[in-house]
């Protein structure tokens, strides 16, 4: 499932939901992103979120598709935020669920890079200086990359 | 057709989004962002860097060489930076 809100979550209510009578599932997997305070050596005081709505709901759900082609998960969730966040608040959370760990913890990587580089977000950070855009970092595909060559490695 | 921009393009172009009618010769992604660059100073600044330049057409990510049509939903934005 994935949703794209402005409110916040409660974790712990999402995994209870996500894994609720299904006791197939032996692993769960989560990650949960966090507005910083420091972004380089600038201090940020907080962070708007636009994204482009249809198309972000669109590419959620074909991630997700795509996890649980590769893995095979019992639940999978993905829940972004958009609007005005502040340091601390939570940002994003993934969750893949399987029968054994590792897919779980594979699936969940998977879920956090390919959603970072290919799910129309912008974050626009406020600092001293004023409102900056984030500009999207090398790291982060590099990241994303290695879910490719896996899939290359597969087909050999 | 109609045009979305987002984050700072949409600050360079001025606009969130727009109808456009380009001429019948403007066929495929590449030749839309030519044209549209020679709008005005706010485009050509905002569509200068295309490494810095995601296009989608009808809510899917396209390379330059797709081909566009009139009824066709375009955003234009820089790489993403969600999560």
């Amino acid at each position: 499932m994935i949703r794209v809100q402005q409110e916040d979550f409660d974790v712990g209510a999402e995994i209870a939901r996500l894994t609720a009578g299904n006791t197939a599932i032996g692993g769960l997997a989560v990650f949960v992103g966090l507005v910083r305070d420091i972004a380089g050596e600038k201090a940020v005081s907080g962070m708007t979120l636009e994204h482009y709505p249809g198309m972000t709901e669109r590419m959620l759900e074909g991630i997700e598709a795509e996890a649980r082609a590769r893995w095979p998960l019992e639940a999978s969730l993905i829940v972004h935020r958009v609007g005005q966040l502040a340091p601390g608040d939570r940002i994003v959370l993934v969750a893949a669920a399987s029968a054994h760990r590792a897919a779980a913890f594979d699936a969940c990587a998977f879920l956090i890079d390919w959603l970072k580089t290919k799910a129309p977000f912008w974050k626009q950070e406020e600092t001293p200086q004023g409102p900056r855009w984030v500009e999207a970092r090398g790291s982060d595909d590099e990241a994303a990359a290695r879910w490719l060559k896996k899939e290359s490695d597969a087909a050999e | 057709m109609r045009l979305l921009y987002f984050a700072w393009l949409k600050t360079k172009t001025g606009v969130a989004e727009e109808e456009v009618a380009p001429p019948q010769e403007v066929t495929t992604v590449a030749e839309l962002l030519a044209w549209l660059r020679g709008r005005g100073p706010g485009y050509a600044e905002a569509l200068a860097d295309e490494t810095a330049l995601r296009v989608a057409v009808n809510q899917e990510y396209a390379r330059p060489g797709d081909r566009i049509a009139a009824g066709d939903e375009i955003a234009l934005f820089p790489p993403v930076t969600g999560g």
